[in-house]
């Protein structure tokens, strides 16, 4: 086959160039965009977060971090304490080991969950202006809105993920350290293994759903810079200087319009019945930071000047 | 076989867009490149000569720009009033200086950069509010390739091709594949693109600027970086593109390149367009030289200078200059002076004026200079 008969043929196979067969080889006129090409950028971008050896080792860290604590409750068993401000439940860990996955995500959230967050949201925009590939992206074109909408949407993906990353060796290291059985909720009730696993999961999406506003900001702060490491360290700082501030007392009176103000509310699920207006006051509050920084990173997004 | 080299028969091919129905040739201003600036006659003339063709002039041209002028934000003015005009199915040579705008000048183009004032129509939609609908006819290759490193070759090319809304995701393995064989990279399409060559980079920047097909294919200086070899594949690619009857826009600092590949050249420098029009044309705005080989330099010269030729430049048994108006009896009349001068007259004859010169005339800069 020639190479020109190849060129022919790749020539056909492309969609809704409105040419005629037998008509000149020159495509003309529109083309229609379709919902599978729309929605091809969104699988692409999960594609690419997760192909990354970076997500792979941030969520490989993320699911050692739930065996280190499992293995330091066991050698630690004979003094069971109290943790500092945060729900610990480290002393009902040794009796169901199914409260690993809630000791590991009470640890995890604070800290480590937001910093991968950080670092996946914070690079989204910049990391591809960084390497130039963005200019392509937009070339293609990808859609400046389209776009920003497929990384907001693999950066909650990447938060169901890390969250997952967590609770599952959690509950697979809890299982092989602790016993199972019928589970005692803070409130003193008792329920079933299987109604306990369903709060777990419950718990995990609700941990999940309160870094959505940090992805919004990260993905805002990206769109600020042409440097993915600076917007990483900028997102990142950004969790550690907020949650400092929301230590402060004498802050109160700004404290619950911190982002991170209600992340450990998800322990009132585990009561019953289940007290949802901390979750509730999270969730609203995440909405509100999706909303404003969303609409800051999309309208900085769509008005910038690409020249990476 | 693993470089599946971009070949065709050079020969052939070269006739390629000289094929394509060229639409009117854009007039070379005759006015001196000192007083070419888009504000004053040079650009009144190109207006006034649009207005006498009537419709058909505008009407079929792929890129149109009217005082299109780009302002950075520190202030520096990096293209100024631009007038361009990219008839259909030219290979137009954007030509200049490194720094004098044209990339710039693409990416407005392109719609990755607003314009400070003036506009932008390509495809006869003005950009960058049509982006959505232009660009998924357009292939372009800006500032080198940028690729995802961890990724492979193919994986990339699926990447950008997923970016376009309009593209098929039915077709899309087949269409990376053709695009692949097309730049001869189909035997490294699974290596991960961190390991390739700047030159199998730049190739597979050029595969996904021609995963579909397109009407206008925008290269920024597509042969940066590649080997000879590489760089004649890319411009025969160029030319079997252009004879499908996509416009190509061609920018390049390398005048040979412009002159073997391009139909239509426009000539920037710092910021501002200075002439555009066919290559033939602009090269014949160079002057001829004459050019006389003779063991007798010295001689030969003094015979010249008494015959009014100027800028005379004596070489290693030879010696050239201007020769200022010639009628029909001008050249047999110097050679048979220089003859009768006793001077031995080994080669005689007028040397065609290269885009080089006709650049460096316009410019009144090396090609090479940052504007």
């Amino acid at each position: 086959m020639s190479r020109a008969e190849a060129v022919a043929r790749a020539g056909e196979l492309a969609p809704g160039t409105g040419r005629r067969p037998g008509a000149g080889r020159q495509p003309a006129g529109r083309r229609p965009r379709t919902a599978a090409g729309f929605l091809a950028l969104f699988r692409s971008e999960l594609h690419l977060t997760f192909r990354r050896m970076r997500t792979k080792v941030l969520l490989a860290i993320l699911a050692v971090l739930p065996i280190l604590i499992g293995v330091v409750i066991k050698l630690n068993t004979d003094s069971p304490h109290e943790g500092g401000g945060g729900p610990s439940f480290i002393a009902q860990t040794t009796q169901n080991g199914l409260f690993l996955v809630f000791t590991a995500l009470a640890v995890a959230l604070p800290v480590f969950l937001p910093m991968t967050v950080g670092v996946v949201a914070g690079d989204a925009v910049a990391g591809e202006a960084a390497a130039g590939t963005l200019r392509y992206l937009l070339v293609a074109p990808a859609g400046r809105t389209r776009l920003l909408a497929a990384k907001f949407t693999a950066g909650l993906v990447f938060c169901l993920a890390a969250t997952a990353a967590v609770a599952v060796t959690a509950l697979a290291a809890g299982a092989a350290l602790f016993p199972l059985g019928q589970v005692t909720l803070i409130s003193g009730d008792t329920i079933g293994l299987g109604d306990a696993l369903l709060r777990a999961l419950l718990v995990a999406v609700v941990v999940a759903a309160s870094l959505a506003g940090l992805v919004a900001i990260g993905l805002f702060v990206s769109t600020l810079t042409g440097s993915g490491i600076a917007a990483m360290a900028a997102t990142v700082g950004l969790v550690i200087t907020v949650q400092i501030l929301d230590a402060f007392p004498q802050l109160d009176a700004v404290s619950p319009f911190l982002f991170s103000h209600y992340w450990l509310s998800f322990a009132d699920l585990l009561r019953a019945p289940m007290y949802w207006d901390g979750v509730l006051k999270d969730l609203g509050l995440q909405a509100a930071y999706v909303a404003v920084f969303g609409s800051a990173a999309w309208s900085r997004f769509t008005s910038r000047d690409i020249s990476a | 076989m693993t470089e599946a080299p971009v070949t065709g028969d050079v020969t052939e091919s070269a006739g390629g867009p000289g094929a394509a129905p060229r639409p009117a040739p854009v007039p070379v201003p005759s006015a001196s490149p000192a007083s070419l600036r888009p504000s004053d006659a040079a650009a009144t003339l190109l207006s006034s000569d649009a207005a006498a063709t009537g419709s058909g002039y505008g009407s079929d041209d792929v890129i149109r720009t009217r005082g299109l002028t780009k302002r950075f934000r520190g202030g520096q003015l990096a293209v100024d009033g631009l007038d361009l005009a990219v008839p259909r199915g030219s290979v137009f040579g954007f030509l200049g200086p490194n720094g004098s705008g044209k990339t710039t000048t693409i990416r407005m183009l392109m719609g990755l950069i607003a314009p400070t004032s003036g506009t932008a129509t390509v495809l006869g939609e003005s950009m960058p509010q049509s982006v959505a609908t232009v660009l998924p006819r357009v292939g372009a290759l800006i500032e080198g390739p940028a690729l995802y490193g961890f990724l492979s070759g193919r994986d990339n090319l699926e990447r950008f091709d997923a970016a376009d809304p309009t593209a098929d995701p039915r077709t899309r393995r087949p269409r990376v594949e053709a695009a692949l064989e097309r730049v001869g990279l189909s035997a490294a399409a699974g290596k991960k693109a961190r390991a390739y060559s700047l030159g199998m980079k730049q190739r597979l920047g050029l595969a996904s600027a021609l995963l579909r097909p397109r009407e206008l294919l925008v290269l920024d200086e597509p042969t940066n970086g590649l080997d000879p070899q590489g760089m004649r594949e890319i411009r025969t690619l160029v030319r079997e593109v252009a004879a499908e009857g996509t416009t190509v826009f061609l920018s390049s600092h390398l005048l040979d390149e412009i002159e073997q590949v391009c139909t239509h050249a426009a000539v920037m420098s710092r910021g501002r367009l200075v002439v555009q029009g066919t290559v033939a044309e602009l090269a014949a705005r160079a002057q001829g030289r004459l050019v006389v080989r003779t063991p007798d330099v010295a001689r030969a010269a003094e015979v010249l200078a008494a015959h009014r030729v100027t800028a005379l430049v004596p070489g290693e048994g030879r010696v050239d200059g201007e020769p200022g108006v010639l009628d029909e009896e001008a050249l047999p009349r110097l050679c048979a002076a220089l003859v009768a001068a006793g001077v031995r007259v080994h080669g005689f004859g007028l040397e065609r004026g290269t885009l080089e010169d006709a650049f460096v005339a316009l410019t009144g800069e090396g090609f090479d200079v940052a504007g």
